[in-house]
This record gives C-alpha cells, sequence and structure tokens, in this order.
C-alpha cells in the first residue's frame, strides 16, 4: 500500500480534515472539466493568431493570397478589416486587461508575439497552414531589450504610479554608515514564464445576441465585465464558463488579446470558434514575471541587531502599458529594523506587458531580502537562524501596526529539528562528501495575507444535501473541496452531502483568484452565508455542532414549510471600503491586507535545502528540503500539503533553472517551449519534507485562514543560493545559479 | 503544417523507390512532425517506414564479430536491452538520458541519429536569419543572438549550431558502420561519415543520398564493460547536455590499453576526440593524463561570450567520465 501519510497529513490544532479533492479521480483519469472541454452548439472553427517577429516597428503589408487559397479557410482578420472594439485599460489603470491597447489597432508593433492576424479555418491544421501561408512585411527598428539595452527608460516609480510612495523610516544612510558589519549587494532575478500546463484558450459563441465564454480564467466576473465593455454590450449579456483551470499562476487573472479575437470571430462567422495561444504564444499574450534588479545595504551591529537597511529595485516593463510589482513595503515589515530605505525604479523597452505571476513582488524582493539577510549573518558570525530570531519583530517597525500572528519562531524550530540544522559546519565548503560538495542553506518565506469580499450562495434541500454557489475559481488548488468543508463544518452537515459550483459568471459573485485570497474570502461568504440560513431557520451554530445536526437542520426545515432553505452571504474583510460588497458585484477588485495601516497580516515559514554540487562539473542538486509554515487555520491538510509542496519545487526550480532567455538584439524569447524553459521535472526532487506548524489568528477573518498558495515558494531561492555558498564560498547573486556561473 | 502525401510502404525497396529531392523518411515522427508543425520542414511526401516487414528492422544481434541494430528499434529498447547494458553500458546509458520516455518510445536509432539541431534560430521561420535552415540569409545566432547552447568545437563563421543527440556520441567512439539502403542497392558508409561540419553550408547536414535509408548500424564487437556516458545538464532528466562524454576504456591495470571518446553537447557534429584518446594510449590514467587528454580535446574549441563556459565543463565533463569509468568493472 502507498503511504498516504505524506500527501495528506493528519490534521494538527486548528486545521479540518485531509479529504480528497472531490475531482481527484476525474483529474488522473483525464475527465473532460476544462472549459475547452465544454460542449458547444454547433460546429466549431479554429482560429490561429499570426504574431509579430519584430519587437519593435510597423506592419508594411499582408499578402493573404496564399493563406486564403488554403481549404476551409473562413476569414482573416488583420487591423484593416478588424471590426470596432471598446476601450479597455490595464489593472494599473483600473482595468482587467494585460495591456491597455487593443488588439489589431493599427500597424504598429510594441512587441514581440503582438498579434498581426488572426486566421480562422474550419480545422485547426487548415488555420495553421494559412497562418503559416500568409506573408508578413515589417519594416524593424532596433528593439531595447531589457536591461543595460541602448534606449531603456529608467524612471522612479512615483512617475508612473502616483499612489506609490518611497518607503522610508528614520534615518537608515545613517544607521548604515554606524553599523559594525554590514552588507553591500546586487542581486537581480530574471524573466520567467507561467508555463501552466492548459494554454491559454477561448471558445466563444454567440447566442440570440448573448455571447458566451469558455474561458480558463481566474476571474470570470471580472472577465465578463470587461469582454462586454470590449464588445461593447450589456453585462448581463456576456456569461463566462471556467469550470476548472489547468493551472494559472496569475496568467489567467488579466483579459488577453484572445479573448476579443475569438469573440468577433465568433460573432462574424455565426458559429462557436476556438482560439488556442500556441504555447510559444503564451510567453507573450499574457505576461511574464519581469526581471528584476536590486541593490541593498544592511547594517548590524556587533551583536547581530539590525541597524539600517536600505533597498533599490528596478523592475522592467513594456514600453506601453508600464505594469509593475513595487512591494518594498512589505520587506520593510519583515524584521525590527532600526530604519529602513526604499526605493523603487521601473525599466521600460519594447516588451510585451508583464503579469501577475505567483507572488509577483515576493519571489524577487524577499529573495533579494533574505539573501542579504544571510550574507550579514555570516559577515557577524552568526547562525543564520539564530539571527533572524534576534531580529524577530511583533509589528512593522515603520508604522508600528502589529501583526495579527506571526509564528515564524516555531516555523524555524520545526524546520530546523526536521532538517538536522544543528549539524551544520558553518564553514563553507566543509561538508563534501567525496566528489560532492555539500551546502544547506536556509531563508524564510513569507507572504502578505490578503482578502477581497465575497458573496455566496448556500441552498440546504429537504434531503439534507446542500448547494454552494460561487463564483470562485478552482486553479487546481481545491477550491471545490474546501469550500465544501467550510460549508459542511458550519451547518454540521458532512461535506460530501454538499455540491459545489464555481466558475461560472451566472453565480454569486466571488473574489479574483490571485494573490492567495480565494480560501480566506470564500470561505467567509460561507460562512456568512450559512449563518444567515441556520438564522432563518431559527437555528443557532449550537444546532450545527451538535451530534444530531443533520436531524435538527431537517427538523427545521420542514418546520419552516419551504422545500428549500437558501441564503446568500456577502463578506468584506476589516479595513474593505464601505462600498466592498457594491464593487464585488459591480466585477471590480477591491484587495485587503499585507503590511496595513493598523494591522500587518502576513503567513510565514522557515525552508531549509540541501544542494550537493559536483566538485568537476558543478551540477547542482537538492536532496532535499524543509519547509515548515504557519499560516492560520489550515482548511484541508492535504490540498495544503500540496500547495507548500508544489511551491518549494517552484522555488528551487526559480532558483536553479528557470529562466527565459531572450536575444538582446532583436527583443524576442528564444526558449519559448516546455522543452527549453526548465521546469523542475520529478528527477530534481528527491525529497520535499512540508509541516505544518498550527497557528491560530482570530483577527484576520471569520476562520482566521491565510492564504498559502504563494507562501512556500518565496525564500526558497535565497535558501538555495545560500547553500550554493556554503557548498562552495561562492555567492551567486544572480539567478538562476545554472553552471555556467559556478564552473 | 503543409499539406503532403503519406505513405506507408511495407517493403524497404518500395520506400526508397518512393523517396524523392523533398520527401522524408518518418520514423517515430518526433523530429519530423516537430519541424513540420514550426514550418520549418515542409516535405511534400513524408514516407512512413514504421511498418516496413519485408525483414526486421528492429533487432540487437551479435554476428561474424560484430553488433548490429536494426535502425527501427526505439530508443527504449535497445536502452534496456540486458545485453547491451552489461556489455556496451555507454550505448544504453546515452540512450536513458535523452529526451523522456514518451519520446523514448517513440523515437526510432535511425531517426535518432538524424535529429537536428535546437538552435532557436533555425526552429523558428520568423527568423530571416539562418544558413542551416536557408542558405545564405546569415546567422542570427552569431550575428548577436543567444548561444548560450550552441558548439564550441567544429564551428564555422556560418553556424554555430549544436548537434544536440547523445547516442550518436557513443557510435562514433566505437567507429560505427551505417548501413544503408539507397536507390543503388545496398551500401556501409562509416558513422563517421554521416555528419557533415557546418563549413560554408550548414544546409548541407549529412552525407546522405537522396533515397538513402538506413537500415542498420554496426560495431566491431568488442565488448565494453567499461564504458559510460556522463551527461551535464543544468536540469536532471529531460534537457539536452551541455556537455557529455562517452568514453569506453580497455586497460591493463592501471595503463590505458585503447580508449574511445566522443563529445556531445559541445560540438557542431558527433564528435569523436581521436587526438586526446592517441594522448591517452599506453598511458597510466589517472587525474594528470584525463587532463592533459581533456585539454587536447578542446584545445581548437572557440566559445563566444555566452558559451565559452562549455570548453571549461566540457573538459572536466572528460576528465570525469575518464575516471568514473575507469572505477567500473572490466
Ligand atoms: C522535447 C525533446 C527533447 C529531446 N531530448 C533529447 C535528448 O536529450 N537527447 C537526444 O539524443 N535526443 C533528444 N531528442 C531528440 C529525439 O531523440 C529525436 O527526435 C528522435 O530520436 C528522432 O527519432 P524519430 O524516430 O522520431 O525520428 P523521425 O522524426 O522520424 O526522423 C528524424 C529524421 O531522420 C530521418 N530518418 C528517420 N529514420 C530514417 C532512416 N531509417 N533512414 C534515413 N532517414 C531516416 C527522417 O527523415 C528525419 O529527417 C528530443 C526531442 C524532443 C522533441
Ligand atoms: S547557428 Fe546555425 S542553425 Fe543557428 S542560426 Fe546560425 S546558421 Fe542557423
Amino acid at each position: 500500500m502507498a503511504d498516504n501519510s505524506k500527501a495528506a497529513p493528519a490534521p494538527k490544532e486548528n486545521m479540518g480534515q485531509p479529504i480528497a479533492r472531490y475531482e481527484a479521480r476525474q483529474k488522473v483519469m483525464g475527465g473532460k472539466i476544462y472549459s475547452s472541454d465544454l460542449p458547444v452548439p454547433g460546429k466549431k472553427a479554429y482560429a490561429w493568431m499570426v504574431t509579430s517577429t519584430i519587437a519593435k516597428g510597423r506592419v508594411t503589408g499582408i499578402d493573404e493570397t496564399a493563406a486564403k487559397a488554403v481549404p476551409g479557410v473562413l476569414m482573416i482578420m488583420t487591423h484593416k478589416n478588424r471590426p470596432a472594439l471598446g476601450d479597455i485599460a490595464s489593472f494599473l489603470k483600473g482595468g482587467m486587461f494585460v495591456t491597455d491597447n487593443n488588439t489589431l489597432s493599427g500597424p504598429t508593433i510594441e512587441h514581440e508575439g503582438q498579434p498581426v492576424a488572426m486566421v480562422v479555418a474550419e480545422t485547426f491544421e487548415g488555420a495553421r497552414e494559412a497562418a503559416h501561408k500568409l506573408k508578413v512585411g515589417y519594416a524593424a527598428e532596433s528593439p531595447s531589450a531589457t536591461f543595460e539595452s541602448p534606449g531603456v527608460t529608467t524612471r522612479p516609480m512615483g512617475e508612473i504610479n502616483p499612489r506609490y510612495k518611497p518607503v522610508k523610516f528614520k534615518d537608515a544612510a545613517a544607521a548604515l554608515a554606524g553599523s559594525a558589519h554590514r552588507v553591500d549587494a546586487e542581486y537581480s532575478t530574471p524573466i520567467q514564464h507561467h508555463n501552466s500546463m492548459e494554454l491559454y484558450s477561448t471558445t466563444a459563441y454567440w447566442d440570440d445576441g448573448k455571447l458566451v465564454l469558455h474561458e480558463p480564467s481566474q476571474f470570470v466576473w471580472g472577465l465578463r465585465k470587461g469582454a462586454a465593455a470590449q464588445m461593447k454590450m450589456d453585462e448581463d449579456n456576456v456569461r463566462v464558463k471556467s469550470p476548472f483551470v489547468g493551472g494559472a499562476f496569475g496568467g489567467k487573472g488579466a483579459i488577453t488579446v484572445r479573448t476579443a479575437l475569438a469573440a468577433l470571430a465568433a460573432r462574424q462567422l455565426k458559429r462557436p470558434v476556438e482560439l488556442v495561444a500556441t504555447r510559444a504564444q503564451g510567453f507573450t499574450i499574457s505576461g511574464n514575471r519581469q526581471e528584476t534588479q536590486h541593490k541593498i545595504s544592511l547594517g548590524c551591529d556587533a551583536q547581530g541587531k539590525l541597524t539600517g537597511y536600505d533597498h533599490s529595485m528596478w523592475e522592467f516593463t513594456s514600453r506601453v502599458t508600464p505594469y509593475n510589482n513595487g512591494g518594498l513595503d512589505n520587506c520593510a515589515a519583515m524584521y525590527d529594523f532600526g530604519a529602513v530605505s526604499g526605493q523603487n525604479y521601473i525599466v521600460q523597452g519594447d516588451r510585451n506587458v508583464p503579469n501577475f505571476m505567483r507572488s509577483p513582488a515576493e519571489v524577487p524582493n524577499i529573495y533579494a531580502l533574505e539573501s542579504a539577510m544571510n550574507e550579514l549573518a555570516a559577515a557577524a558570525n552568526i547562525d543564520p537562524v539564530a539571527f533572524r530570531k534576534m531580529n524577530d519583530t511583533r509589528v512593522n517597525v515603520t508604522n508600528g501596526a502589529p501583526y495579527t500572528s506571526r509564528s515564524v519562531n516555531a516555523c524555524w524550530d520545526a524546520a530546523a529539528a526536521s532538517f538536522g540544522w544543528d549539524k551544520r559546519n558553518p564553514e563553507p565548503g566543509s561538508m563534501r562528501d567525496g566528489d560532492w560538495l555539500i551546502g544547506w542553506g536556509c531563508a524564510m518565506a513569507t507572504y502578505p495575507t490578503q482578502m477581497a469580499p465575497s458573496a455566496a450562495k448556500i441552498v440546504l434541500r429537504k434531503n439534507g444535501t446542500a448547494l454552494i454557489e460561487v463564483a470562485a475559481h478552482d486553479v487546481g488548488t481545491g477550491c471545490y473541496t474546501i469550500a465544501a468543508q467550510a460549508a459542511g463544518e458550519r451547518l454540521g452537515i458532512d461535506p460530501s452531502r454538499i455540491t459545489v459550483q464555481m466558475g461560472d459568471s451566472r453565480l454569486p459573485p466571488g473574489p479574483i483568484s490571485g494573490g492567495s485570497i480565494s480560501t480566506a474570502s470564500v470561505t467567509s461568504a460561507i460562512c456568512d452565508g450559512c449563518d444567515r440560513l441556520l438564522t432563518s431557520l431559527g437555528l443557532t451554530a449550537d444546532d450545527a455542532k451538535a451530534s444530531d445536526s443533520a436531524d435538527r437542520l431537517a427538523a427545521a426545515l420542514a418546520r419552516s414549510g419551504r422545500p428549500v432553505a437558501e441564503a446568500t452571504g456577502a463578506w468584506a474583510p476589516i479595513g474593505a471600503p464601505d462600498d466592498a460588497i457594491d464593487r464585488l458585484y459591480d466585477g471590480g477588485l477591491v484587495f485587503v491586507g499585507g503590511a496595513g495601516e493598523k494591522r500587518t497580516m502576513f503567513a510565514f515559514g522557515a525552508e531549509m535545502v540541501e544542494v550537493r554540487i559536483n566538485a568537476r562539473t558543478r551540477e547542482i542538486r537538492v536532496p532535499r528540503m524543509v519547509g515548515a509554515f504557519a499560516a492560520g487555520r489550515i482548511m484541508n491538510p492535504r490540498t495544503a500539503h500540496s500547495q507548500y509542496m508544489g511551491g518549494m519545487i517552484w522555488g528551487m526550480a526559480s532558483a536553479l533553472l528557470e529562466a527565459t532567455e531572450i536575444d538582446h538584439k532583436r527583443a524576442r524569447y528564444t526558449n519559448d517551449n516546455i522543452a527549453e524553459y526548465h521546469l523542475a521535472v520529478n528527477a530534481d526532487i528527491p525529497d520535499v519534507d512540508v509541516i505544518m506548524v498550527p497557528e491560530v489568528d482570530d483577527e484576520i477573518n471569520i476562520l482566521g485562514v491565510k492564504g498559502i498558495g504563494e507562501l512556500s515558494n518565496v525564500g526558497t531561492a535565497a535558501a538555495i543560493t545560500d547553500a550554493v555558498w556554503h557548498a562552495t564560498g561562492k555567492r551567486v547573486r544572480d539567478l538562476p545559479v545554472t553552471i555556467d556561473k559556478i564552473i | 503544417m503543409r499539406p503532403f502525401d503519406y505513405q506507408r510502404p511495407a517493403r524497404a525497396a518500395e520506400a526508397v523507390q518512393a523517396a524523392s529531392a523533398n520527401s522524408m523518411y518518418h520514423a517515430g515522427g518526433t523530429t519530423v512532425v516537430d519541424l513540420m508543425k514550426l514550418d520549418v520542414w515542409r516535405p511534400d511526401r513524408l514516407i512512413d517506414i514504421s511498418g516496413l516487414s519485408d525483414t526486421s528492422y528492429d533487432f540487437v544481434q551479435r554476428k561474424d564479430g560484430r553488433l548490429r541494430i536494426g535502425a527501427l528499434t526505439r530508443m527504449s529498447s535497445l536502452a534496456d536491452n540486458a545485453m547491451i547494458r552489461s556489455d556496451y553500458p555507454l550505448l544504453s546509458d546515452s540512450l536513458w538520458l535523452a529526451a523522456s520516455p514518451q519520446l523514448r518510445n517513440m523515437a526510432r536509432l535511425g531517426g535518432n541519429v538524424l535529429q537536428r539541431t535546437r538552435c532557436p534560430y533555425y526552429r523558428d521561420t520568423g527568423y530571416d536569419q539562418c544558413n542551416r535552415r536557408n542558405p545564405g540569409s546569415g546567422c542570427a545566432a552569431l550575428d548577436g543572438g543567444v548561444t548560450r547552447n550552441h558548439a564550441v568545437l567544429g564551428v564555422s563563421d556560418q553556424c554555430i549550431a549544436t548537434y544536440q543527440g547523445d547516442w550518436a556520441q557513443a557510435l562514433i567512439a566505437l567507429d560505427a558502420n551505417v548501413e544503408l539502403l539507397g536507390k543503388d542497392g545496398p551500401r556501409a558508409i562509416r558513422f563517421a561519415d554521416l555528419h557533415r561540419l557546418p563549413g560554408d553550408n550548414p544546409a548541407q547536414e549529412n552525407n546522405l543520398r537522396t533515397g538513402d535509408l538506413i537500415t542498420a548500424f554496426s560495431i566491431p564487437d568488442k565488448t565494453w564493460k567499461r564504458s559510460k556516458y556522463l551527461k551535464i545538464r543544468d536540469r536532471e532528466s529531460y534537457a539536452y547536455a551541455l556537455a557529455s562524454a562517452a568514453v569506453a576504456l580497455d586497460m591493463e591495470g592501471d595503463t590505458v590499453r585503447d580508449v574511445r571518446i566522443g563529445l556531445g553537447g559541445v560540438a557542431t557534429v558527433p564528435w569523436r576526440a581521436s587526438e586526446a584518446e592517441a594522448a591517452l594510449k599506453g598511458q597510466t590514467l589517472d587525474e594528470a593524463s584525463a587532463t592533459r587528454a581533456a585539454q587536447i580535446a578542446f584545445s581548437r574549441a572557440q566559445g563566444t561570450q555566452e558559451n565559452a563556459f562549455k570548453i571549461k565543463l566540457g573538459r572536466e565533463t572528460l576528465v570525469r567520465a575518464l575516471l568514473e569509468t575507469a572505477q567500473m568493472e572490466g
């Protein structure tokens, strides 16, 4: 028998049951559960995008002769004949789109991979063939590819984002000047792409003037609102279905060019149209994690007490839509710094617009901060775990706002005990095993606890089953299962008797599935709905907790004389604006959490890794990783384990493997496929030990849940680079650490 | 992908006869179909040879002092052959460490040795410059492109694309021959003569004539129990070599009686390090002699700013492969 105890750990204090995901079997059996699997009325036509092979310049002409001659070609759309679209806006401008510019708007090329045409044909193969036969002429100009390229523009972030404020707490420069030990270092992180297994696909059809979109989405209400505006129609006439998402990681939150293209084609052809961006096209239509550079000075006194922290951060973004992350205010809340200054810059070039990618700000920023923490600990000759503990804080020092809970020290203890950290010889290069250099490293993981308003409808039936409806999303995390668990606990019903519906814009609005807010927000709305339902039946929480809860519910429902009992919950997090629920129902975005004015809300973890590096050929392997995490109530230790484990694997890959290569002359991505864009494979991951440290937080939301989806991939890279240093004596500050950097 | 004729003959002679300048054989299809989908290859006829049945093309045979391997043998099946694993570990290792299980199950050895480079500019018709794909158009890689994975040996000013296959390094090291059936009947050539250096004409990738069908590989059947394929890459599996070494040793005590060296991931074609072999023969195999051999093997290597690390890595890979192979049971 397989040992399930690792994948489905037994619950500890403040944790739910490790029940299996209800769709688990369908997933492993290849069930047709994703949006492009959904049936459509009529025969589908297939669209193929033709995308720009230059990064800057103009389209000078498009010769359609050969393409049109391909049998079965139904239409070719270019900027010359694209029907009118409504204006769109990116997140930065309050919209829901990746970019501010509509697709096929004119001949100007702003980045490689920008659509220049769409071909639609009877078959997928025909569309592809015609796309290859379309002759697009370009007048190319020299593009600015990345940092250090000629022609880039560098600006302080305030010039782009009026809400941005540099971090300033006391006099960091003075504090640094008086430090006994200090580290001044530069770090950088590469371009990365989400590369979800499921490609970016959209199937669109029209039904009596109404538009139906089958599209994997992290925000069906937002997609509906955006698509309606773009197609200049009433929101009620647009429906989005996205029952399951085959991986998103931020790439399916903002609306891409493909939605409008598929909708336009379907309207014109009066039949369903499916458009799937190829793997390579996915590299440019939905954005990426942008490359970043950091300059950090960090100091401490002779005893190891932190003095000053100065952090400058540059991120690369597009010229037309300067998406950016910022996020140094969160770094400033991490430790008991004596003084802090932080400033962000954005650098713009001829590139596609970046996008959210799993822990957008934290992955680069915390990597840089935690690396500097490790370097400073070494400079001060203090164990890096002890060093962090001595600089622990209960408040965000920059504004005095207390942490609602912070169990990072318990995480350090749990991780260290499991890893055997006390056996680490601090001397670099001291732990060798034959031809293999061994290094141990550690870093803190953290992620802001964020929440958004959510609604949820609960229906209780006479047969004792219940239905939950909420337009939340299961991006592969187990959201359906957790929703059933939350309602089951609140009502006193076995979760197997609860059906959950999600991923449909007809359902009551849920939050965007981003920022690790889903579980906290959705379970809160469900609890609110359940409480209302109980009240409407004249019941209380005590009835739901009773051992005969099912009987009490049944009796109350019978007494009420109603065929079913229904209630809609609506919940907004503390600190949200008064109109948060209205904005929710308007498809808008409201985010609360992290380093706030009154409260500081974060989840934490401690990660320890071992690397083995061949003394000659220098390949780096990671035989084991230990991560201990505390994130409030854990709804389901099985799904949580999977999130944590996946995150650590991602973090490891992001330290050692993942990087999108760019041609500096042509500003084009060259490894835009998953053979050469190296995600971790099984062979890279021998042992991942996930420890869940119990934590109770009564302040943050109804169940005390913190988001965990973006926690465990933060910090891993700093742990790994520290381990590389410990093995070799060499600090690599430019990720990923590939063989060429340490040979 | 453009329309093409598709044929699946049962007899090799039919396949050869059907071949023309713009036809292509399809064995496992993992290279052919891939490049056709990318519009890089536009054959007007695909001749699927996976069903050839006039005689077996999927075999491993020891006869008359030669080890013969059929061209339609799957990568996975040779990798897993017990005799090969015990007597020719490098032939098995180099396949185990290649591609992924799915690909190894599809791909045949004849197709394997003719796999094409992964140079990104070759694989994307959106780049105007690529001498290999489009003769005379220039080389995007050398003209400011990304070159981290490119070759340092056997390069020319027209092309520096790496030959990325693994198994070929073992074949070239073992003096393999390639058995062909051509328009003029059967013949054999040295495996070392199959591929062509890019030189002035990178588009001419091999010395096969129109219609030439690889039917088998044959190797002088000298058991090489002490042999190994060491493949170094950033990712532990499912990645091409940054550098690799196929090494076979025949030792008398500590002294090298015979040695064979093939180098992968670093050269434009399957690469035999003959001079390094010569320097080792009759010598004691130790760190110093292995290092000297590695110096010789890479003495004419030429790197770009991005791939120069492969010269050092290639040397270290060879030294490690030699020393590790020496530790094996003879
Ligand atoms: C993602 C990916 C990763 C890979 N990783 C690796 C790796 O790490 N190491 C490695 O070595 N390889 C790797 N490969 C390459 C793979 O091994 C080859 O694609 C495969 O071996 C080709 O075999 P096939 O039978 O599919 O050839 P096909 O695609 O059928 O044919 C390839 C070529 O050979 C010709 N051909 C085929 N058979 C014959 C014959 N009998 N006579 C004459 N011509 C013939 C075809 O016309 C064609 O030109 C990888 C491939 C992919 C797609
Ligand atoms: S290196 Fe060779 S294959 Fe690559 S672009 Fe240059 S000519 Fe083409």
